[in-house]
């Protein structure tokens, strides 16, 4: 099996599905001849010409609409955001179109849509290139929001994200682009989208989050346990909209006591409403509060090095929530 | 032939009545389908309601001028070979309550125990497995123990052996008042036991049956204190705007021995008895009518000005009927400024659930007897009001006469004034 | 030789444009009725604009171009394929309502078989989704073109300028076309834009750009021709401008003598196209008295069978509330 880097996987989802259905093409800002900004479309331009690798107008709107267009009329496009926080010129598309033409049409109309892009923070990016911005759209029925942990997830569920007849947005960690790598299976493999996937089974606490924090909380668990003995069950979201209950109410339920986590602010978060669900579902059969860890409610993540670690949830501050849950 | 009802129609997204501005026909009129009845206006749009029907105009049911709601029947008319007309409407589906009598007759949740059913049964010592639930599928429902702890409060109250349950922050039941057999006399007045007096009514109550009361009283010298505050109260007042009161050197005394003796600054909660960190006095403060008992919060860490000012403020507040729920909350001990209305000697009832409540007499001049001489002092009774169950003599007597040393030695060096 | 010959239109293509335009209009005068009777919730108004709908719609390849309609195009549908039974569905939010059954507001026009995009409230969004259909037809080498309409007041959106460029930089087959009728809701055109007409925009964008009389069936038919043939031909979209103007409130909910005068309106009423197209087909004897007097009937006959199936259908059934959201 071939090692590949998050962003390779990326690449590699697109690439396969390109050649494997001649309506998939790729629009964005500066995806063509530059191969996108992080080099998610590297060498596609080269392969598949100008026609299926559109360099776009800088306009958000713009990219989103038309692939909208493009996808009523029966092509399948993957539309580039080049960063997450650039995606909100294109909400109005996106949520008053996208999500609701299936709906509004009375299933006559549907959106094969695919929009990436980068989120996340830990790289210097400031207040406008380090946003989780997932939280905007996920109370959106009809729409899908999937937020890979690895590359081999990344790749298995962009290929899914692809083929799904309905609007996918695809958030990749910007962070996780070269810092993750793993070997990624060369025989097709689609993962499900919807489906939350177990990554580690233990029954001292309940872990539940997605992107990037699966990576930490993965060697944080694995700390714990060398340390403490303390065994963790983490589940990966890997859908964050919409969520899969069965799973999370079940992991909930294993060991009684939840910490749920998040890159984005805490408040109205992704894990508010796990948070929610469980305190629905679950009443007796917590152990303890559920606790969750989170960026801090401020607008955005800050420059300085120094702020930018004060706000972002890291391996430490993961594992030093789980061990104060694990002792309560 | 049959007689149709023409309503009000809703005219526009968020409008719920109309003005009849005029009406285009009369009754007796032979009208068309479609063909304009009436001229509305509405707060969006001035419009001509048009006919539902062909037929005959039979009676107009409103006036040109009326303002009428949506729906509202505006006039009827006679119309032909029609007999189905009515508006669908709809049956409310019966399946929700059917699900919900399912539920209720199993007693599947019955050892389904919440955090709130479990902590209440931990702390009053209750066997769950004796207690039946009301809740869907026979859960014990948080009421259901709050229910029988009631239940034990009023059929065990007398027993003094029977650990009797009571959360201090539990509110006061407002029982009802039966009326009692009166004669009246010519001339006599009736006023109804309403609201304040209702509460007051009820808390008394409450407080002289449920607190076994035990009293002592002790005199002080208070001639320093005195000729310190008469020499300070001009200035005081030109600099503040309100009055150095003598109250204030009282409560600042009281906090001071409640922090040596914190035995007296708790509150009864049945099984157990709540030793209070802060130390927030109420103040009884009357009115013509009504008796309010606002808090000074954390008068320990008071100067005698804070403590002036507070009593000035919550006064005024008293006055004025301004007083908030929060502003009589949380008061951890009560003193009694029974003084002002020349009182001597009193015995106060204790503020529900504190532990007991000091009365401040009048301060009178008195001949005392110092080194056997007769000398004229300033001399002033304090009353003290205890909750026998929490406290005993000797703790209160080292009280009273630990507030008596602080008020004899008051001076600018021991208690500033700012 | 007469005008419509010129520019290429049979005499029964003529008098169908006129008899879909005539039957916009009573349609459009139904619904006020119905509104007023309280029958039906809410309408959106086409009276002013039918003329140019059609025409429009008239010099579009129907059944092969796409068409992104927005809430005025009543013309436009009917000219489409839509009938009158199917708006009247839609007016009454009935279960069969083709367009969206029922989920919609009046005016909310779609249709995959009539490759007639479907529409959503927000102003504008439909026009990336025209050149989206535009840049599919290209990429797939469909001879099919991408037809959309707009509101004047539309043009000040951003996804009005985003679709645009897009389009002329990408030299899509789109046809923009802005049916101008003065008034967005109660701002009037001077309030609006700065320029003297909404097609001096075009240059900004390297297309073309065209402003036509909106009640000219023949001057619009033959500006969307042209540019028809421009898009075909790979030659990049084009912005029609048809001026017309708002007949009626902005919808069942507006009160227009708040903000233009009854003269106005009158003045603009003695201009409507379709007098004028109905007194063109007379001196032309495309038309009689008696033939069009049969047509108002048929026209009223259709329109009262429509809204008696369309009232009597049944409602969407509550429990296909969820159904939709996702395949």
């Amino acid at each position: 099996m071939p090692v590949l880097s998050y962003i390779e996987a990326i690449t590699a989802a697109m690439d396969e599905e390109m050649e494997r259905d001649d309506r998939v093409f790729i629009l964005g800002e500066d995806v063509g001849k530059r191969g996108g900004v992080f080099r998610a479309t590297d060498g596609l331009y080269n392969k598949y010409g100008a026609e299926r690798v559109i360099d776009t107008p800088l306009a958000e709107s713009a990219i989103a609409g038309v692939g909208i267009g493009a996808a009523m009329y029966g092509l399948i496009p993957i539309a580039e955001m080049q960063f997450a926080d650039f995606i909100l010129p294109a909400v109005n598309q996106i949520i008053s179109e996208a999500a609701k033409l299936r709906y509004r049409s009375n299933n006559d109309w549907s959106c094969p849509i695919t929009i990436r892009a980068p989120y996340g923070g830990g790289i210097h990016g400031a207040l406008y290139h380090s946003q989780s911005v997932e939280a905007i759209f996920a109370n959106q029925p009809g729409l899908k929001i999937v937020m890979p942990s690895s590359p081999r997830e990344a790749k298995g569920l962009l290929k899914a994200a692809i083929r799904d007849p309905d609007p996918v947005l695809f958030f990749e960690h910007k962070r996780a682009y070269r810092l993750l790598k793993e070997e990624v299976p060369i025989e097709e493999e689609v993962i499900e989208i919807g489906k939350a996937n177990q990554v580690r089974a233990g029954d001292d606490i309940t872990v539940i989050t997605y992107g990037l924090c699966v990576h930490f909380a993965k060697e944080a668990a694995q700390q714990l346990n060398d340390e403490h003995g303390i065994e963790v069950e983490l589940l990966d979201l890997r859908t964050v909209y919409p969520l899969d209950q069965q799973a999370i109410v079940h992991a909930a339920k294993k060991t009684g006591k939840v910490l749920l986590i998040t890159e984005d602010n805490k408040e109205g978060s992704i894990i508010s409403e796990v948070s929610a669900i469980i305190g629905e579902q679950c009443l007796f059969d917590l152990d303890a509060p559920i606790k969750r860890l989170a960026g801090p409610d401020v607008p955005a993540m800050p420059y300085a090095s120094s702020l930018e670690k004060a706000f972002i949830v890291n391996q430490d501050k993961i594992k030093q929530a789980m061990l104060e849950l694990a002792q309560f | 032939m049959s007689e149709i009802t023409i309503t009000m129609p809703q005219l526009g997204e968020s409008v719920t009545e109309g003005t009849v501005s005029q009406w285009l026909v009369q009754a007796g009129d032979l009208i068309e389908k479609y063909q304009p009845l009436v001229e509305v206006m509405t707060d969006k749009v001035n419009a001509e309601v048009p006919a539902t029907f062909s037929g005959e105009i039979t009676a107009l049911l409103v006036e040109e001028g009326e303002t009428i709601a949506v729906g509202t029947p505006i006039c009827q008319l006679k119309v032909e070979g029609t007999d189905d007309l009515s508006e669908s409407t709809q049956t409310p589906s019966e399946n929700n309550e059917k699900a919900i009598d399912e539920a209720a007759a199993t007693e599947s949740m019955k050892q389904r125990y919440s955090p709130a059913v479990l902590t209440l049964a931990a702390e009053h010592h209750i066997n769950l497995a004796d207690v039946t639930g009301t809740g869907m599928g026979g859960r014990i429902t948080r009421k259901d123990i709050k229910q029988l702890l009631a239940n034990q409060d009023s059929t065990t109250a007398s027993a003094a052996s029977q650990q009797l349950s009571e959360t201090s922050t539990r509110k006061p039941h407002e029982k009802k008042l039966k009326p009692i057999q009166v004669d009246q006399l010519p001339g006599d007045l009736e006023i109804p036991v309403t609201g304040i007096r209702k509460a007051i009514a009820s808390n008394m109550v409450r407080a002289t049956s449920e607190i076994p009361h035990a009293w002592m009283m002790i005199e002080v010298d208070v001639t320093n204190l005195v000729s310190y505050r008469n020499a300070e109260k001009k200035r005081f007042k030109e600099l503040e705007g309100y009055n150095l009161s003598y109250f204030s050197f009282f409560l600042n005394a009281v906090a001071k021995a409640l922090k040596k003796f914190p035995e007296l600054n708790s509150s009864w909660a049945g099984d157990k008895i709540i030793q209070h960190k802060e130390i927030n006095l109420s103040i009884a403060v009357g009115s013509e009518t009504e008796l309010y008992v606002p808090v000074i919060r954390n008068v320990d860490e008071k100067s005698i000005k804070g403590i002036a000012k507070d009593v000035h403020h919550l006064a005024k507040k008293a006055r004025t009927g301004s007083l908030t729920q929060a502003d009589m909350q949380g008061g951890t001990f009560t003193v009694n400024n029974t003084g002002t209305f020349g009182s001597v000697q009193s015995m106060g009832v204790i503020n529900y659930p504190q532990a007991a409540i000091l009365q401040v007499e009048s301060i009178v001049k008195r001949p005392v007897i110092i080194n056997d001489m007769f000398a004229a002092r300033d001399m002033v009774n304090l009353c003290l009001s205890l909750d026998h169950r929490i406290l005993d003599g000797v703790i209160c007597g080292k009280f009273m006469s630990h507030v008596r040393d602080i008020l004899e030695n008051i001076s600018g060096d021991t208690t500033p004034i700012y | 030789m007469t005008k419509h010959k010129e520019i290429g239109l049979s005499d029964q293509a003529v008098v169908d444009m006129y008899r879909i335009a005539l039957t916009a209009r009573r349609l459009d005068e139904r619904m006020w009725l119905l509104n007023r009777a309280g029958k039906i919730p809410f309408l959106v108004s086409c009276q002013g604009q039918e003329v140019q709908q059609v025409a429009a719609a008239f010099a579009l390849e129907r059944g092969k171009d796409y068409t992104a309609p927005y809430y005025r195009d009543v013309g436009v549908v009917l000219a489409l394929g839509m009938s009158v039974q199917d708006l009247m569905l839609q007016a009454y939010a009935k279960a069969e309502d083709p367009n969206s059954g029922g989920r919609q507001m009046p005016g909310h026009f779609g249709s995959k078989k009539l490759k007639m995009l479907s529409g959503s409230s927000p102003v504008t969004t439909q026009v990336p989704h025209a050149v989206g259909i535009g840049l599919a037809c290209k990429m797939r080498g469909e001879d099919a073109i991408s037809f959309v309409t707009l509101g004047e007041g539309s043009t000040n959106q951003g996804d009005f300028h985003e679709g645009a460029n897009f389009a002329a930089v990408h030299k899509l087959p789109v046809i923009i076309m802005v049916e101008n009728n003065q008034y967005a809701i109660s701002i009037s055109l001077k309030q609006q834009v700065a320029c003297e007409k909404i097609s001096d925009r075009a240059v900004g964008y390297g297309m073309v750009g065209e402003t036509v009389d909106g009640n000219d069936p023949f001057a619009v038919y033959q500006a969307i021709k042209t540019a028809s043939q421009r898009a075909r031909n790979g030659e990049g979209p084009s912005l029609v401008e048809a001026i017309s103007y708002r007949l009626t409130p902005h919808s069942s909910d507006d009160d227009d003598l708040t903000y233009r005068t009854a003269e106005e309106v009158r003045e603009a009423k003695a201009k409507d196209g379709l007098l004028s197209f109905k007194k063109y087909l007379k001196e032309n004897n495309l038309l009689s008295d008696k033939k069009e007097e049969e047509l108002e009937a048929a026209i009223k006959k259709e329109i009262d069978l429509a809204n008696e199936y369309a009232e009597a259908a049944p409602s969407p059934d509550p429990d296909t509330l969820y159904q939709g959201v996702y395949q």
